[in-house]
């Protein structure tokens, strides 16, 4: 079997330091759920195909099961657990809940990750500003129509001062 | 009196009741329940396709250092399976492996990597056998037997014939006849496949975290292959996500899981990866289909003789019932007679089919409603009209005994017809766009569920408690359709009290009542009507509470919900006054409600299996579909779908518009791009690139519109609403494309490639012919691509 090489990991995850040893081979995914204990992030497929675990890398959408968890040292990342303010749901939270942008939920950690990732670059998306963003997320239940109506909702909110 | 000030819990858009839990990531899956301690489950699955077992050899796997347990078939010699007819499946293969994929060894380590490792020094010996990959060469003459006591391969001949149809066909002005071809289709819900089992040797009792829709059937196949007392078993269904019919049933995960912690004396958490999860498998079967047609010229249907194979893979699952549901389920949209029937399930070497959303209605479907739209435009006949001359009147009984007690397809065709702007748009738009309309129906709950008992149907506890706060328990399973929510608004809205008063516990056999599951859309309905009994014999109590206290008659009390009173002059009790009053007498209340289908909508006996298809109530579907083909590529974009569905009466209408549009959106999927594809048995679209689901880029603006038919037996009136909407989305499809480029497609999935092929093979044509303008009625136009060439 292949040495494993044990690093150490430094990094701000949702708003905290945070240090850990872990193998050069670990998966931010499996740090996240397995290390941490964030189960928020959800394991949809065997790599890259369905989105469902998606984070927020210094504020940009990325695919965790696909990203090693030594190379997010030094940076930000944000998962599910870190929206909402004082335990009330964040604009893009109620979103997927007040529309119904989310019908089993196991996609909707990815899908809001990525909407809240969009929302923090583009404040008012148009619906192809939208669909590019949640293009590489799956969906199996809603047929994304709800999705949509969640996001551009989000907006919405946001542009009343509720944060993504 | 005793009148109810509505509350407005039903018939609004109200979110989902687990949602805050959902958008947080606090919600929890069965994959999620990680912790110290636990041994992570492995499976060894066959290389071979079909091939007798000579030998497991597991013994460097057991040697490996923090491995803890190992089982093969050796330790399991029960089988299992949903229908008590049809058991054939064992966790883990013994003496033959019938499919590429099937667990023939388990593995519990202490971490992932272990067990992986071990899975590698598992060593089998084994004779390959003959392997069959299609229904017609699992049937051919001198194909030996995939199971022994299913000669030919033919697990179950359904035939019927009602009426007369050759007298049909000579009472018809037209007669046409199709051939049609679904691909094999997979649900690919986004969870996949996970189970939990704690054995806790000492008191001998086991508990299993499973991903299910039915944890009373898991319940139950868990004893049987455990060989262990039911009351000795706890099954937990936490958050599930997704299902569409693949975990109707228990799943040999579940079972292997729970064999490996038996043995290991322990946890085992086994959660199957997503090509595995695909193997698991439980879809919707490649279905061969032929159809011939009577119809009169004002579209009247005269006779139907349809003939069905369905290639079910290596063991039985719902299989019986799916091609029995093919040919009930003819009936009860149309007003039909001299109906034939001749289905075939046939055992192949590939994985098991099961109960895919739309369950048996939806090939058929596909196949009935590209005819009728063929032949209605032979005819000239505007194909809403070909539908219009065969409506049923509500009440009635099909031929084949199945009650129809509402009936709102008629508002569902006029209100896409409206909304699509149909009379005015239809044939008029410009080459290469095209409309296609398609009816379809399901059923709410089948009346007699497959593992009959003689209890009611469904059963509801609610418990009061001297908070005041109500407690709903039920075993439905919310797998994400939320049943949860809709039981919880029913319970309020019978006390008239807001939602908030209202908690509800699922999903734990040590908690809530049986019930029977997540499928056939039976929850709302059957579970729905047990809620309102139990409702109302909590507001029975409560009301007597309240007039003792109130020295009034029972009857003299106004129950408002949050206040109950005498008379307007009364100022009356609240809420939790009539609380304390009602505990006197028994301390904390508990009163049940249950449900059980009235024995005339059973089904009947006119041929064996007659009773799959009867339930107390049938949804309607129409669907307008436009779309835009690239003739130059082959692609087909869907620029727009009008649905409307007949749900009896929307208790939720936003969860009833997500239903309709999931439903439309994975019809969408299998008409245009969703195969599992076999390459000799191996899996060669195991994962969502090569199992092409439609993404947010692909997916069209679904307007959906609620028919409300108010059915006599419906909870509040209402009917199924999740699974109808599906089937009629392929036909409307395929009727869509011959509308925009003449072109019909019989063949499903309707991709680019075959797009592209088909017309080329009319260019061709056309061009050979000289100087012709178009391919339009003169002959070249094709009536089924099935046959279209590869070049």
């Amino acid at each position: 079997m292949a040495r494993t090489v044990v690093g150490i990991l430094e990094l701000t995850l949702n708003g905290g330091r945070r240090v850990d040893a872990v193998a050069d081979n670990l998966l931010l995914l499996d740090y996240l759920r397995e290390v941490v204990g964030l189960t928020g992030t959800k394991t949809g497929c065997d790599g890259g195909e369905c989105g469902a675990c998606t984070v927020l890398v210094d504020d940009r959408a990325r695919l965790s099961c696909l990203t090693f968890a030594a190379a997010v040292n030094g940076r930000r990342v944000d998962t599910v657990e870190s929206l909402g303010t004082d335990g009330r749901l964040s604009a893009v939270q109620r979103g997927f809940h007040e529309k119904l942008g989310s019908q089993c939920g196991y996609c909707t950690p990815g899908f809001i990750m990525a909407s809240a990732g969009l929302l923090r670059r583009n404040r008012h998306p148009s619906e192809d500003d939208i669909r590019a963003a949640l293009g590489s997320n799956i969906c199996r239940c809603t047929g994304y129509v709800k999705i949509i109506e969640a996001v551009k909702y989000a907006a919405k909110l946001n542009a009343a001062g509720v944060a993504p | 009196m005793n009148e109810i000030i509505r509350a407005h819990n039903i018939a609004d858009y109200v979110p989902m009741v687990d949602g805050p839990d959902k958008v947080s990531g606090r919600a929890k899956y069965t994959a999620d329940f990680i912790a110290s301690g636990q041994l992570a489950g492995r499976i060894y699955r066959s290389p071979y396709s079909h091939a007798e077992i000579l030998d497991v050899d597991t013994s460097a796997a057991l040697r490996l250092p923090g491995v803890k347990a190992v089982v093969t078939g050796a330790d399991c010699d029960k089988t299992f399976g949903v229908l008590p007819i049809a058991r054939s499946e064992h966790p883990l293969a013994r003496n033959k492996v019938r499919y590429r994929g099937e667990p023939i060894a388990a593995v519990a380590a202490i971490d992932d990597a272990v067990a992986k490792k071990a899975i590698g020094l598992i060593r089998l010996k084994a004779r390959e056998l003959p392997a069959y990959y299609t229904s017609k060469d699992a049937m051919a003459e001198g194909a030996s037997n995939i199971h022994a006591h299913k000669p030919n391969n033919v697990e179950r001949e359904v035939l019927f014939e009602l009426g007369s149809v050759e007298q049909g066909l000579r009472d018809a002005d037209l007669v046409r006849e199709g051939r049609y071809n679904c691909a094999e289709v997979c649900q690919n819900q986004m969870e996949m496949h996970a189970a939990v089992a704690e054995y806790d040797a000492v008191r001998e009792r086991m508990t299993v975290y499973a991903s299910t829709q039915v944890p009373y059937y898991v319940h139950l196949m868990l004893a049987q292959t455990l060989d262990m007392d039911m009351s000795r078993i706890r099954v937990i269904k936490p958050h599930v996500g997704g299902g569409f019919g693949c975990r109707t049933e228990c799943l040999n995960v579940e079972l292997i899981a729970a064999l490996l912690a038996r043995r290991a004396g322990g946890s085992v958490r086994m959660v199957v990866n997503r090509e595995e999860t695909f193997i698991t498998h439980r879809g919707r079967p490649q279905t061969n289909i032929r159809l011939k047609l009577g119809m009169r010229k004002d579209g009247r249907i005269t006779a139907v003789e349809c003939e069905c194979d369905q290639r079910g893979g290596a063991h039985s699952g719902y299989g019986i019932v799916t091609i029995l549901y093919s040919g009930s389920m003819l009936y009860a949209i149309y007003d039909l007679h001299n109906v034939k029937y001749v289905g075939k399930r046939v055992f192949t070497n590939t994985p098991p089919c099961g109960a895919f959303r739309g369950h048996g209605t939806v090939d058929i479907r596909f196949a009935f409603e590209s005819l009728m739209d063929e032949m209605a435009h032979e005819l000239a006949l505007d194909p809403l009209a070909a539908r219009r001359a065969n409506y049923l009147a509500a009440p009635t009984v099909t031929d084949n005994d199945l009650m129809v007690n509402s009936y709102g397809l008629p508002e569902c065709v006029d209100w896409v017809e409206r909304k699509s702007g149909w009379r005015v748009r239809k044939g008029k738009l410009a080459r290469g766009k095209g409309l296609g309309f398609a009816c379809s129906h399901y059923i709410s709950g089948a009346s007699r569920p497959v593992n009959w008992t003689g209890e009611p149907h469904a059963t509801v506890k609610i418990k009061l408690d001297f908070d005041g706060s109500i407690v709903v328990l039920s075993g439905a399973a919310d797998i994400g359709q939320g049943s949860s929510t809709i039981l919880v608004q029913i319970v309020a809205e019978v006390l008239g009290l807001d939602l908030s008063r209202i908690r509800i516990i699922t999903g734990d056999s040590e908690l809530v009542p049986k019930d029977n599951g997540s499928y056939s859309s039976r929850v709302t309905f059957m579970v729905g009507n047990a809620a309102i009994d139990a409702a109302r014999n909590l507001k029975r109590v409560l009301v007597a509470a309240a007039a003792r206290r109130l020295d009034a008659n029972p009857e003299e009390i106004e129950c408002r919900g949050e206040l109950y009173r005498a008379g307007v002059q009364d100022k009356g009790l609240t809420f939790n006054e009539v609380v304390a009053e009602a505990l006197k007498d028994t301390g904390t209340i508990t009163v049940t409600g249950n449900y059980s289908t009235i024995p005339e909508s059973h089904g009947g006996k006119k041929y064996r299996g007659a009773a799959i298809g009867s339930t107390m109530g049938f949804s309607y579907s129409a669907q307008v579909v436009e779309v835009s083909v690239d003739e130059d590529t082959g692609v087909v974009n869907i620029d727009r779908v009008w649905v409307a569905h007949d749900c009896g009466k929307a208790l939720n209408r936003l969860t009833v518009e997500g239903q309709v549009q999931g439903s439309v959106w994975m019809g969408m999927g299998q008409a245009m791009s969703e195969e599992t594809a076999y390459t000799e048995g191996l899996l060669i679209t195991g994962n969502m690139l090569d199992y092409r689901v439609p993404t947010i880029q692909d997916s069209p603006p679904i307007e959906v519109g609620i028919i409300e038919s108010n059915d006599p037996h419906g909870p509040f009136g209402a009917k199924e609403a999740g699974e109808g909407s599906l089937a009629a989305f392929l036909p409307a499809l395929t009727n869509a494309v011959a509308d925009a480029i003449d072109v019909r497609f019989n063949d499903l999935p309707v991709t680019p490639d075959r797009v592209f092929a088909a017309l080329e093979k009319c260019r061709r044509a056309v061009g050979k012919r000289n100087g012709a303008k178009d391919n339009t009625p003169d002959g070249t136009k094709e009536t089924g691509a099935h046959d279209v060439p590869d070049d």
